[in-house]
């Protein structure tokens, strides 16, 4: 039987999980922000992890029919997105019978009536709207949470109505959302991927019946190729699909790490410290790496390794968040905007502003000053983002500078302003030759790390 | 870990010494003994008890007051008195201490100083303390000691004149009008045969973690070691008797092969040997030490306990030269090194007695040995290749001790060095 290793990654802010098989390959990703508690937010990661490594094994299994049928990863990786989607879909009905209950025990009679009305309209155009996300958008590849995902659409519909109805609204959902992301569902794998075929069948079919302008699914080669063959596809693929809905993932030990490492329910040799885990994550990923920077939910860690990986010195930040992801999304939530909008907008700057505040709490007075005094708010983000880095910057000098390669890590990564300064500004302090590597996986490298270990330490 | 302790007798001795210096001086008055304030760096105690006169050190009472949880409430209250959050904490709880009574660690009261003795060695912030204390108690007489820093990495007969003369027209002529008692370079003298034999002691007690498994540790426990030399015996009779005692104890130890004592027992595996910088937290001392030999960490050098004197490069004072080895004591002390002097101190330790890894404990408040940490870190890094750590947390203000922080960080430094010791061992 196959050997594979898990690492679990206990963040502040999400918990990760990476399946890695014998050859040190990443065949699984799982990643929550569940803040139930570690065991459960261990199960969500781990659970989706095993999901995601039967679809990876899968595209391995067909690597031949995939090289040389581009048609044939396209199916599988919208059986995935759509896999993604029943599970949203599940949640969702469930956060829908949650909202009745709140709404019968928390919501004034004469209110009831108005609410429930407004509430299953919101839910009603959630479950298309995502739907169709997921299924021509590719929403699955952007390890979106359900959380993020309702409250966008959910705060937009409320902002819409009476003001009268804000508090009742809200309380309804924050009362609903919490409860139902910190269920702990383990779906069936075969059943969920054949609901997804059903779903994709009926998206095949209609390609092409209208007109690229009229329809929203735009033309491409590969859906177009499927569009003559996706029963034949189908039949060729559902014998796989019941190998590796039916195999059992043998997980031979784990590792733990992060934040809410010490609650794992692991033996002590089977935790390490995530500062060990990032650089050996960054280390296997980019095996040139000197100097890690980790710019994770609630704190920084600037990180010397050896040509072994192994940690020579670490420093973090201290007393202060300011400059980790908590950070970012403190200042979201001043802004009004999601997390995922801070970097983009930040992107749009024409005319820098400098931000003086690195205390998280200050920043957002200095924030409110600026907007009166007519700053734009993309000015304003990008020099909060750059503040940041600044931090991090100070941070890397006295952990000893950066040596040539130097890799970025942990969930902040993802921020393309963030990125951009951390480029800038290694390039402006150590030089153009640095070789700066930004990996798409930045945010699993600690769970990566563990995997590692796990293999190493079984 | 054994969980019987079983007090050894040093440990005996040394708490007799700490309640009679602390019974002497609330009895000051009565006696009629004068007391002067003092700090530990370069503490002339030996000068002091040659006039018949009582010394009393600011710093320990501090780490006192930290150790019996009540520093926290002191700082508060020097606060109140206008002291700025990032005044040296020390200060702060000695002034907070000063203005609820001066109460010493035995419930009994210290004494008002009747001469603050100002030997500023390497910690510029005594010159400020001591000005504070002067309004606090004012027309009490300063004599003022400057010491040169050495600045060229070593002490030139320049520097030591210059300190033999300030002894000579201002300490000492100061000390007589305040005792009524004249300078006796003869009892001076015999104050420092027991100096030099108690400085003996120590080298060879910290040298003994040289074995395996070291029988002490250096810091943890080394602070205890101290005491005496810093808390008013340096040149006493007894001081000598605790040493010698101290040192039996710990040959004993190593006959037997036994690990150091801790307060839960002797720490019976050794896995990792460390070199330690910068003073430990007083506040949470126990909790502090409990993070290292929960790991079997043991501390087989550490510069804290170089504070009272450094005796590993070869100073010793000699008897037939008393005030030039008073000058040299004062120089030679840790806080009076240049940064590459302390490089090389810690160098030698680490590679002496065998450390896998240097940890420097930056302090918050104190600047005297925070300045130059970073580079000394990074420079044994460079030159020795050894894992170093760095954590944060302060000498006696509790809101600067983040226990959690503190054990994430000295987890993955245990790791780090464990991960290194499997890696480099395949």
């Amino acid at each position: 039987m196959k050997k594979y290793y898990l690492g679990i990654d206990l963040g502040s802010t999400t918990s990760k999980a990476v399946i890695i098989d014998e050859e040190d390959r990443i065949i699984g990703r799982g990643i929550t922000n569940t803040r139930a508690n570690y065991t459960v937010a261990t199960e969500i990661a781990r659970l989706e992890a095993i999901y995601n490594a039967r679809f990876t094994i899968l595209k391995m299994k067909l690597d031949d029919e995939i090289q040389t049928k581009p048609e044939y990863r396209r199916y599988i990786n919208d059986v995935e997105s759509l896999f993604q989607y029943i599970q949203f879909k599940r949640r969702l009905d469930r956060l829908n019978i949650k909202f009745r209950d709140i709404i019968a025990t928390s919501i004034k009679n004469e209110l009831k009536e108005t609410i429930s009305g407004y509430i299953e309209g919101i839910v009603k155009s959630i479950g298309p709207a995502i739907l169709e996300e997921y299924l021509n958008h590719n929403l699955g590849a952007k390890n979106q949470f359900f959380r993020d995902m309702i409250s966008e659409k959910y705060n937009k519909a409320v902002t819409s109505l009476g003001k009268e109805f804000f508090e009742p609204m809200m309380l309804v959902y924050d009362k609903s959302i919490t409860e139902v992301e910190n269920e702990l569902t383990e779906y069936d794998f075969r059943e969920l991927v054949y609901q997804s075929m059903e779903l994709l069948n009926d998206k095949y079919a209609g390609v092409g019946e209208t007109s690229p302008e009229e329809s929203s699914v735009s033309f491409d080669s590969e859906l177009n190729l499927l569009k003559g063959n996706f029963k034949q596809v189908y039949d060729s693929l559902k014998g796989h699909i019941s190998f590796v809905a039916n195999m059992d993932i043998h997980i031979t030990n784990m590792v733990g790490t992060g934040y809410g490492r010490a609650l794992l329910p692991f033996p002590e040799k089977s935790i390490r410290s995530e500062i060990l885990c990032h650089a050996f994550g960054a280390h296997a990923i980019f095996p040139k790496t000197k100097t890690v920077l980790d710019i994770g939910g609630q704190d920084t860690k600037a990180i010397q390794v050896d040509s072994h990986g192994l940690v020579t010195s670490f420093f973090m930040n201290d007393r202060c968040a300011a400059g980790c992801g908590r950070y970012l999304g403190y200042i979201a939530d001043e802004f009004g905007i999601s997390l995922n909008e801070l970097g983009p907008l930040a992107m749009e700057a024409t005319n820098e502003v400098n931000i003086c505040s690195t205390c998280t709490v200050f920043a957002a007075a200095e924030i409110r000053e600026l907007l009166n005094v007519g700053q734009k708010r993309q000015d304003i983000l990008a020099g909060l983002h750059r503040a940041i880095v600044m931090r991090a910057m100070s941070l890397l000098a006295r952990s000893g500078g950066v040596r040539n390669e130097f890799t970025f890590t942990g969930g902040v990564s993802r921020n393309q302003a963030v990125s951009k300064y951390v480029s800038e500004l290694v390039r402006q302090s150590y030089g153009e030759d640095i070789k700066i590597n930004i990996h798409p996986d930045s945010i699993f490298m600690g769970a990566l790390g563990g995997a590692l270990f796990a293999r190493r330490t079984q | 870990m054994t969980k019987d302790v079983v007090k050894e007798k040093s440990m005996i001795i040394q708490k007799e010494m700490i309640t009679r210096i602390f019974k002497d001086l609330s009895t000051a008055k009565e006696t009629g003994k004068k007391v002067v304030y003092t700090f530990v760096p370069g503490n002339i105690s030996e000068l002091i008890l040659s006039f018949d006169m009582l010394p009393v050190y600011p710093e320990i009472n501090a780490l006192q007051s930290g150790m019996r949880k009540k520093s926290g409430g002191f700082i508060l209250d020097a606060e109140k008195h206008g002291h700025s959050e990032d005044v040296c904490t020390y200060v702060k709880c000695d002034v907070g201490m000063m203005i609820n009574g001066n109460i010493g660690p035995t419930g009994e009261k210290i004494p008002d100083p009747d001469l603050l003795l100002l030997s500023y060695t390497g910690c510029f912030t005594f010159m400020k303390w001591f000005e504070t204390l002067e309004r606090l108690y004012p027309g009490v007489p300063v004599a003022l000691l400057h010491t040169p820093y050495q600045e060229g990495h070593k002490i030139t007969p320049e520097m030591t004149s210059y300190m033999v003369k300030q002894l000579k027209e201002e300490v000492i002529p100061k000390m007589e009008k305040v005792s009524g008692n004249k300078y006796s370079e003869e009892k001076l003298k015999m104050q420092l045969v027991n100096s030099s034999k108690v400085e003996d002691y120590i080298i060879k007690i910290f040298d003994t973690t040289k074995h395996r498994p070291s029988p002490i540790d250096a810091y943890f426990a080394g602070v205890y070691y101290i005491g005496p030399i810093n808390i008013g015996f340096r040149g006493t009779p007894g001081a000598v008797t605790y040493y010698e005692e101290l040192y039996k104890e710990i040959l004993l130890r190593i006959e037997k092969g036994l690990g150091p004592i801790t307060p839960e027992g002797v720490i019976e595996e050794e896995r990792f040997r460390l070199v330690v910088e910068g003073p430990p937290n007083w506040t949470h001392f126990r909790e502090f030490w409990k993070l290292f030999y929960d790991m079997g960490a043991v501390i087989v050098a550490s510069s804290y306990t170089k504070v009272g004197g450094v005796y590993d490069m070869g100073f010793r004072v000699n008897p037939d030269k008393p005030l030039e080895s008073l000058a040299k004591y004062c120089m030679n002390c840790y806080t009076n090194l240049s940064l590459q002097q302390r490089v090389e101190l810690l160098s030698k330790c680490i590679t002496e007695y065998h450390a896998d890894g240097f940890l420097v404990n930056s302090i918050k408040s104190c600047n005297s040995f925070s300045a130059g940490q970073l580079m000394i870190m990074q420079q044994l890094e460079k030159q020795l290749e050894i894992p170093v750590g760095f954590i944060e947390s302060d000498l006696v203000d509790p809101r600067y001790f983040s226990y959690s922080n503190i054990k994430n960080r000295l987890e993955s430094f245990f790791q780090m060095l464990e991960q290194r010791k499997y890696i480099l061992k395949k």
